[in-house]
């Protein structure tokens, strides 16, 4: 058991010196498996990006429910009650007319011009925000029609067209993330096997040895195996770390950008999560490739006399 | 020890390298294997180790019929043995000591017993002192007394030698040989592939003669005080 492991610890010690050695060649292939693990980790960082950007899809439903001139504000807080009462409604936010408008002086910078208006010609609001469990375009619609039909009612504007689309888009993202993943996967499975296949060639001779003075399958397969995994695990730490800079590099023209929008949003960077599935995939990527290799390339290495 | 009941060997090319073969080797008996290059020595010596599987036939190693051996056990079978070559088969981007350590690597030994046998092993073949360095910068005698450090260091119960003094002169060659003897005298069952007859008028073990694939004229057995193994 003590020799097991410690031959574990030597093939692992073994590899990192091969790979050591040959730091260029090295260097390349985790080069490459970093690219191929880079492109669906920014993927999914996009599209984790995009969504925390637009708030997540309950916040971004809500009804503006515009009243007729002349409807008084104890009428609009009544009929604000009615739709507390229905199911599937989470909130109803009464905004006033007048509220509105020194919301308006405020942060339009109109305000003088404003004064110079006799009247307010704001309407009374409400801000219906259905229950996230009742967000369906079925749902919405039915709560539209709900309160187009009172009579005090001008317009129902209802902003789910642009959330449908975008949830589409991003439904569409994460079908081609899954896609790029499983081709780019593939492409880091081969680069590994193939290196791996040279690397088997390469020490044929201690290979023939090895097998000759009883070294069994596995004794034999192992180095290769960690060789696999560290490649992986390399390409993996690069993939983040190019990643992370992307993600530093443009965080200040993010912010600039979502200032001009009046949003404090700012980019984030791939978390312990993401940073973790991709390692694991790495890893686990590497190993398969090395095994793939070892079991279609050793089988033909028998010792010659 | 070695059984080998008419063993016929074809190789893919068509080439008969052993038609019904039939010898056996006593355990701790030491055995020249004569004959012509092409005789067959090298396709007995294969069989023994399991490189070759035979065409026709029963090859008995140690009680362990080699025909039902299952692949799965074979490391552990090519453990039993020790084998040696005319070139050394040294890896040379290694130190003496890892070279012959292998074996004991490979049967997961620990570290301490791998330094207490290997220096053993190197010390029977006269080489303690030389394990921190590459086989290039050793003599070609001593290369391989490598080979043979490392064919005996996992102590195995035969030990097969494919022209071991193929490479070397005469002096060395007797040299090599009392090596091998000296296991021989510790129990070991020792068998030699050469085409060196005065090495095995020398040494007088039993020798068993190939010729074209066949045992020619049985066992012979040249020291009367050797006992006659059939």
């Amino acid at each position: 058991m003590v020799g097991y492991l410690t031959h574990h610890a030597q093939s692992l010690v073994g590899s990192i010196g091969r790979l050591a050695r040959a730091p260029f060649a090295t260097a390349l292939t985790v080069l490459v498996i970093a690219l191929a693990l880079a492109l669906p980790l920014a993927l999914s960082l996009f599209v984790s990006n995009a969504l925390s950007a637009t708030g997540g899809f309950t916040g971004a439903v809500d009804m503006s429910v515009y009243f007729k001139p002349g409807v008084t504000l104890g009428q609009v807080q009544q009929l604000a009650r009615n739709a507390r009462a229905r199911a599937g409604v989470a909130a109803v936010e009464v905004i006033s007319a007048d509220a509105a408008l020194k919301e308006f002086q405020q942060y339009s910078g109109f305000g003088t011009a404003l004064q110079a208006l006799g009247a307010n010609p704001l309407p009374n609001v409400l801000h219906v925000r259905p229950a996230a469990a009742a967000s369906t375009p079925a749902d919405l619609d039915g709560l539209r029609h709900y309160l187009s039909a009172w009579p005090e009612v001008d317009l129902v504007q209802l902003d789910a067209q642009w959330v449908l689309r975008f949830n589409a888009i991003l439904a569409l993202l994460r079908r081609v993330l899954g896609i790029a993943a499983l081709f780019l996967g593939a492409g880091v499975l081969a680069v590994i096997g193939n290196t791996i296949r040279l690397e088997i060639q390469g020490r044929r001779p201690e290979i023939e040895v090895v097998r000759l003075v009883g070294g069994s399958s596995g004794f034999i397969r192992r180095p290769f195996l960690y060789t696999g995994m560290l490649y992986g695990f390399g390409g993996a730490v690069l993939a983040w770390g190019m990643v992370e800079t992307a993600v530093l590099v443009l965080q200040k023209p993010m912010a600039d950008l979502a200032a001009l929008y009046g949003s404090s949003y700012t980019l984030s960077g791939p978390g312990l999560a993401q940073a973790g599935v991709v390692v694991a995939s790495g890893l686990g990527l590497g190993w398969l490739g090395a095994w793939l290799a070892a079991a279609r390339h050793l089988r033909g290495i028998e010792p010659r006399a | 020890m070695i059984l080998f009941e008419r063993v016929t060997k074809r190789y893919p090319n068509g080439r008969e390298a052993l038609r019904a073969a039939s010898f056996s080797i006593d355990r701790g008996e030491m055995v020249f294997l004569t004959g012509r290059s092409g005789a067959g020595k090298s396709t007995v010596l294969k069989l023994i180790a399991m490189l070759e599987r035979p065409t026709r036939g029963t090859v008995v190693v140690n009680g362990q019929n080699l025909g039902a051996l299952k692949s799965r056990h074979l490391p552990a079978y090519r453990r039993t043995l020790g084998v040696v070559f005319q070139e050394h088969r040294l890896l040379d981007d290694r130190p003496v000591f890892d070279n012959v350590a292998l074996p004991l690597v490979v049967a997961g030994a620990s570290a301490a017993e791998m330094g207490k046998r290997v220096r053993a092993a190197l010390d029977q073949v006269g080489l303690l002192g030389k394990e921190r360095m590459l086989p290039n910068e050793l003599s070609v005698g001593e290369q391989q007394r490598v080979g043979i450090a490392r064919a005996v260091v996992g102590k195995p119960a035969v030990l097969i030698a494919d022209e071991p003094t193929g490479n070397l002169d005469p002096d060395l060659s007797v040299e090599v040989m009392k090596l091998f003897k000296r296991f021989q005298d510790v129990g070991v069952t020792v068998i030699i592939a050469t085409h060196d007859l005065h090495v095995v008028h020398e040494f007088g073990q039993r020798s068993i003669v190939l010729e074209d694939g066949q045992i020619q004229g049985g066992a012979e057995t040249p020291l009367p005080s050797m006992t006659a193994t059939r």
